[in-house]
């Protein structure tokens, strides 16, 4: 049974969500250290994304928070009790594994009445919420197949319905759409997203796609070896990532070394070859020297010098890749600096290699990183 | 794709030359006795179908043999657990238990069973002189004893496909049942043993065919009393010479045989066999 809480403090959908407090959890496997002194709070009825690269303890910490392994060190909270070490079965939050696990010799049907069955629910009640749950992940029509007879998409919808099926307070799911292909797994997304808001559960994603990370979360925590990097809403750790792991990792992004960097209020000047560099947002503690890191997407290619609010330096065209809706330059700075300029096609004009170019930016796009790694 | 096939046929005739010259010529030879000794006809099988002696041999045979197989299957499957998902000590003491036996040939292990089975083996003596019992308990020469000496023999035969569908398992399927709150006997019985319902019945046909056609272990610890199918042949040939009523026994017994083996192949993989 989830715990109740009083129904004034939240709003009707949210009423079974729990909340999770991660304390200091630490994960060593022999010698090898897998997570390291990790606090995270995961909010009630929140859709957070865990995001890191292979390797990087995102399926350790899900299982941790599934109760299938026990953390080295820290305490887990839920609801401000100590789930530290309740068993997996007695915390009974919905999981959908990567590859889905669907119990191969069940068909759909009883595959989604299986978590009722072990609660002991009658059989017209399970009857009832299978039905309900059949309908709502569109399974109508297979309900008597074994999941070997189904394509991917199909089976990823029984692993969600017989995660969901029993109102579970927690949904955790691994990588759940890296075997689909990219127009189905655009599908699903949709589709675990609008279960999101259909069921207000806490919904803790596993993926190392950034893109899927910002789509669907309403918060996005980075690691990378062990460690919790950022935590954030999707535009935060987008816009303004607290390191220059984190800026690379969510997407491309141009890093121009900057020197005799000067604070000025909220934001900062510095010079990068032999112009002057303005950053309206400067977040982080630097020193004389730091990187500006700016997103291709926010940086305009023209052959006539820019307006003055914009930052503007001289670039040499090396090439161009079309991407469909945008085509991407590829371009050198005086002292052989690469820059990535992403520009809708619509709007893109032939340039031929070698002609130079300004590339700019406005002063608000933008930020600063520390120098060096 | 032809000439491919045609390759692989060739690789396979010296073994199909072997089987032939091995089995299938003298099998050929016994079902001409069967028609032909003593005098040509169906009567030999006509004898077997109405003798009732021979009727209950047949019965007693496959009273054993379904008893074997239910006992073999019920240890190999714990056997066959242990080895797949125990801990590192568990598992090589498994797979001790497993391949020692095969080192032993299987007239020493009959007598080492008569010997710790009979009425003066070890264990009626512990017994008596333990005063748990007054006189001994009838543990060989008798079907019971067939019956312990065959399941030993059998049990490693039945480990290896049962260990190899234990293995197949998917660990994340079962942490799945967990993770929505299934308690260990129901993820024991409604996932664990469906999933390796493959391995049980081809360990249940494997031991099941290799008991029909046992001879050693039934002639020591049956002492005479408990005949079986085999002994039966043997006794047909050598010792009443009757060669057409004990060819007729043995074609009947092959067919049996053929019968399984063909249901075997429609309802398991073989590589579920081989483990
Ligand atoms: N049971 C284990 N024993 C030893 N090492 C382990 C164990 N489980 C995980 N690890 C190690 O811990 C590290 C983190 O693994 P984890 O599976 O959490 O990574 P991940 O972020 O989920 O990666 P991926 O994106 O590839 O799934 C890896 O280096 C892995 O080798
Ligand atoms: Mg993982």
């Amino acid at each position: 049974m989830p715990q109740r809480i009083p129904a004034s403090e939240i709003t009707a959908a949210q009423i079974g969500a729990a909340e999770i407090n991660a304390e200091n959890i630490g994960k060593t496997f022999g010698a090898f250290r897998a997570l390291n002194d990790l606090s995270l709070d995961i909010r009630r009825g929140e859709f957070l994304t865990l995001l890191g690269p292979s390797g990087s303890g995102k399926t350790t910490f899900l299982m941790i928070l599934a109760g299938f392994i026990a953390p080295s060190e820290g305490r887990l909270m839920m609801n401000g009790k100590d789930i530290t070490h309740v068993p997996a079965e007695d915390r009974s939050y919905g999981m959908v594994f990567q590859g889905y696990a669907l119990f191969p010799h069940l068909t759909v049907e009883q595959n989604i009445a299986f978590p009722l069955k072990v609660r002991r629910r009658n059989s017209s009640d399970i009857k009832r919420r299978v039905g309900a749950m059949i309908e709502r992940v569109g399974l109508v029509g297979h309900e008597k197949k074994l999941p070997a007879k189904l394509s991917g998409g199909q089976q990823q919808r029984v692993a969600l319905a017989r995660a969901l099926v029993f109102e579970p307070s927690v949904l955790l799911l691994d990588e759940p759409f890296s075997a689909l292909d990219k127009n189905l797994r655009a599908l699903m997304q949709e589709e675990v997203k609008r279960l999101h808001q259909e069921t207000g559960t806490t919904f803790v994603f596993v993926t190392h796609d950034q893109s899927e990370a910002l789509a669907l979360s309403s918060r996005v925590a980075i690691f990378n070896h062990g460690e919790l990097l950022q935590i954030g809403g999707p535009q935060d750790v987008y816009e303004r990532p607290a390191s220059r792991f984190v800026a690379e990792f969510l997407g491309e992004i141009n890093l121009l070394p900057l020197k005799g960097v000067i604070r000025n209020g909220s934001g900062a000047t510095g010079r990068f070859e032999d112009r002057a560099i303005i950053l309206d947002r400067a977040t982080q503690k630097i020193g004389d020297e730091a990187v500006a890191a700016i997103r291709p997407e926010h940086m305009h290619l023209t052959e006539t010098p820019p307006p003055a609010d914009c930052n503007a330096i001289t670039c040499c065209v090396e090439g161009a890749t079309y991407l469909g809706a945008l085509t991407k330059y590829h371009l050198k700075t005086k002292t052989g600096t690469p820059i990535a300029v992403s520009i809708p096609t619509a709007a893109a004009s032939p340039l031929n290699s070698r002609t130079d170019v300004w590339v700019s930016w406005p002063t608000r796009e933008g930020f600063l990183l520390p120098a060096g790694e | 794709m032809i000439a491919k096939s045609s390759g692989k046929l060739l690789l396979l005739a010296p073994l199909l030359l072997f089987l032939g010259l091995a089995y299938v010529v003298p099998f050929l030879g016994i079902v001409r006795w069967s028609f032909t000794l003593p005098e040509p006809g169906i009567g030999q099988y006509r004898a077997v179908f109405s003798d009732p002696l021979v009727q209950s041999v047949f019965l007693r045979t496959l009273r054993i043999c379904l008893v074997v197989t239910a006992a073999s299957l019920l240890a190999a499957y714990a056997i066959a657990y242990v080895w797949v998902r125990g801990t590192r000590l568990q598992r090589m003491l498994a797979e001790f238990c497993i391949l020692v036996p095969f080192w032993i040939s299987v007239l020493t292990r009959a007598f080492g069973w008569l010997a710790l089975l009979s009425n003066r083996g070890l264990i009626n003596t512990w017994l008596e002189a333990a005063g748990i019992t007054s006189e001994p308990l009838a543990l060989a020469r008798n079907e019971l004893g067939v019956i312990i000496g065959m399941t030993h023999f059998l049990i490693p035969f039945a480990v290896f496909p049962i260990a190899s569908a234990m293995r197949s398992i998917d660990e994340r399927v079962l942490l799945a049942a967990r993770g929505m709150g299934a308690s260990r006997s129901r993820i024991f019985w409604t996932v664990f043993v469906p999933l390796t319902s493959g391995g049980l019945i081809g360990a249940a046909l494997i031991v099941f065919v290799f008991a029909l056609g046992f001879f050693v272990t039934p002639a020591i610890l049956g002492g005479g009393r408990s005949v079986m199918v085999a002994e039966l042949v043997y006794l047909r040939i050598f010792q009443s010479p009757d060669w057409g009523l004990g060819a007729a026994i043995s074609v009947i017994l092959v067919l049996f045989i053929g019968v399984l083996l063909a249901m075997m192949r429609r309802f398991i993989k073989p590589a579920h066999l081989v483990g």
